[in-house]
């Protein structure tokens, strides 16, 4: 593997809540080559978010506490830096796409004046200016860049007024504002019908290879996986308990729970039936 | 459109209200005991001429003939003549209304500015001591009855530390006459009168910190479990994922939707003020309609409590729709769906 983008080394992380605590990182390590798509997958609660937030620095203290570890990005360890320092990564060095586009865009405000306020400050961190007018040239070219047909109308829109694949879109333009080179999805359009979340994929598959982007892709969902990632961690309640490259991953898993991973998902494309799944929901 | 249309079932609403309301009041005020005539015309009175202003006020006839006589009356703009100051119901409440409302008004703008600050900074600081503090406050504000801090900040600001006037709206050689809009601050700024505009601030005061605390208590605990719930969500998460500094979130990104809700509860919160506001204007001596209202229920005075009332309710349903308009304005969703989220 070539030099890592991001670079996680034995990373423990405990939960604290009325005197009682729980580990829910145990020695987790992975690893996110440049330009390359990795996934991070395991079943609900085995800690892939807390995994993501750590890497984004999202995680309170209290309740959550990093006990030990590194978190690598480009070399420097992101645990090591201070606020300041590391506050001027996320968004413009790695972003998040959010999961859920019912509730991760502010219902009260128009989708240009979030994403050009997210603009304004992530050029602030950086010592860049903007105009008000540059900022909203920059908002309508990201909207055209995954694939909005009005950008314009996009932007003047409150959340309520788009569909929920416009909305995951947007989530998605949020995360390409300032350029970033790793982009961090948890578990992006789960909550949105599947054929909509297929589209999402393939958004999302394009959009990291024509800008030669690093992904981290978040799921509980081997279709996705197979959809979109090189390289694929397997995590079971806090513990990494296999990785390999997506085909050997599939063809010869290891681990019973890879397995049981397996067998439990429908694929994404194909002749597939949805009734199991379409039944949990 | 949507939320035209909203505004729109509201007003018809509000008028249906306001018409069922007419009736019970009307009904309930004639079946007090005690003849408003006797009242009237005081224990010496002879039998015929409490029989002859009975018969002059239209008492003797069948209740529903009342009222239609009344609302007739009413679809003119005619209150009808008080028995109490002897003069029409109009010019009386035209007198002292616009004292209640500048009372009221300045009460909610003040409540206002200091509970959302207080609901802002409680829920920051959740759990600790800042947000202890706002909410002993609050609690407290919400239990003492206004009469007790009327006379207590009285016998403080007034007696003890000389520092604002206790009485009255405007010391009488002032020489003005709110005769603009009868809002003594708002004429003042009106004809430039600085000086009067500050005056009639330092009167104001008392009366509207005394009757505001309540509504400043409820209005910071609305707005604090707003902002906490706020604070949960993932949008919220999302902005912090991306940078966007800490103020811009608090009072941008959270308060915005947090804004609904104590909105709403300013507006429900008029009528107690209404009618708290007797009880203020008493000690303070403020001419205003609410204090007028109670003095005429006690002499039974039908026209003057029937036009307090009807006064009073077409106030309240007119704040509200100011108050749903504002909240269209801040919450999108409302003004898209047509309704409240
Ligand atoms: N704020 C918190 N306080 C206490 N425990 C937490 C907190 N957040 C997460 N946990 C615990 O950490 C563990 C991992 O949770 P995490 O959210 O990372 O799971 P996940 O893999 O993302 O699951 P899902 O697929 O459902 O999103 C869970 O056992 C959870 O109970
Ligand atoms: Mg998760």
């Amino acid at each position: 593997m070539s030099e890592s983008l991001l670079s996680i080394r034995g990373l423990n992380v405990q939960f604290s809540a009325y005197g009682r605590s729980q580990q829910v990182l145990h020695d987790v390590s992975l690893d996110v080559p440049a330009h390359s798509q990795v996934a991070l997958v395991g079943e609900s609660g085995s800690g892939k978010t807390v995994t993501m937030k750590a890497i984004m620095g999202l995680l309170r203290d209290p309740p959550a506490r990093i006990l030990s570890g590194e978190i690598r990005y480009e070399g420097r360890d992101l645990l090591k830096l201070p606020p300041r320092e590391r506050k001027k990564l996320n968004g413009t060095e790695m972003s998040m796409v959010f999961q859920d586009p019912m509730s991760s865009l502010n219902p009260v405000f128009t989708i240009a004046d979030q994403l050009g306020t997210i603009l304004k400050y992530a050029d602030r961190r950086l010592g860049r200016s903007r105009s008000g007018r540059e900022r909203m040239a920059r908002v309508l070219e990201v909207l055209a860049q995954v694939r909005m047909r009005d950008p314009e109308r996009v932007a003047a829109s409150y959340p309520v007024m788009l569909s929920g694949g416009m909305r995951q879109r947007v989530l998605i333009a949020m995360a390409l504002l300032s350029e970033p080179k790793l982009l961090i999805a948890d578990e992006p359009g789960t909550a949105l019908d599947v054929t909509t979340q297929a589209q999402i994929l393939k958004l999302l598959k394009d959009l990291v290879a024509d800008r030669g982007l690093a992904l981290l892709m978040i799921t509980h969902n081997l279709g996705v996986v197979r959809e979109t990632s090189d390289y694929v961690y397997v995590m079971n309640k806090g513990v990494v308990v296999e990785h390999a490259p997506a085909a050997e991953l599939f063809s010869a898993p290891r681990e019973d729970y890879t397995r049981s991973l397996i067998a439990a998902v429908p694929r994404l494309t194909g002749g597939m039936r949805f009734g199991s799944a379409g039944a949990r929901v | 459109m949507e939320f035209t249309l909203f505004l729109i079932r509201r007003i018809l609403w509000s008028l249906l209200v306001l018409f069922g309301l007419s009736i019970v009041i009307f009904v309930i005020a004639r079946a007090m005991p005690g003849d408003p005539a006797r009242l009237a015309l005081g224990p010496r009175a002879s039998a015929e001429q409490v029989t002859q202003l009975r018969e002059e006020l239209g008492l003797n006839k069948p209740l529903v003939q009342q009222y239609v006589l009344y609302m007739e009356g009413l679809a003119e703009g005619d209150l009808g003549k008080s028995l109490l100051t002897r003069r029409p119901v109009n010019d009386d409440i035209r007198e002292t209304f616009p004292a209640t409302f500048e009372l009221v008004l300045s009460t909610i703008t003040i409540a206002f500015f200091l509970g959302v600050p207080l609901g802002v900074l409680a829920s920051r600081f959740k759990d600790r001591w800042p947000d202890n503090a706002v909410r002993f406050v609050s609690i407290l504000a919400a239990v003492t009855p206004s009469f007790f801090l009327a006379l207590l900040l009285q016998i403080l600001a007034g007696y003890v530390l000389h520092i604002l006037p206790t009485t009255g709206r405007l010391p009488h050689n002032i020489g003005f006459v709110a005769d603009m809009t009868g809002l003594v601050t708002v004429d003042a700024l009106l004809r430039g009168r600085f000086d009067v505009f500050l005056e009639a601030w330092r009167y104001l005061l008392l009366p509207s910190i005394a009757l505001m605390a309540a509504t400043m208590g409820q209005i910071a605990r609305i707005t604090r479990s707003s902002m906490i719930d706020v604070s949960s969500q993932d949008y919220i998460e999302a902005s912090r994922a991306f940078g966007v500094p800490e103020p811009v979130r608090l009072f941008k990104y959270m308060l915005r939707p947090s804004f609904v809700p104590p909105l709403t509860i300013m507006g429900l919160e008029f009528a107690s003020l209404i009618g708290n506001a007797f009880v203020v204007e008493l000690v303070f001596a403020w001419p205003g309609m609410a204090a007028y209202g109670v003095r005429t229920i006690l002499q039974k005075d039908l026209n003057a409590v029937m036009g307090v009332v009807i006064v009073s309710g077409v106030f309240f349903v007119v704040v509200n729709l100011v108050i749903d308009a504002l909240v269209g304005f801040v919450d999108p969703r409302v003004r898209i769906r047509g309704r409240r989220a």
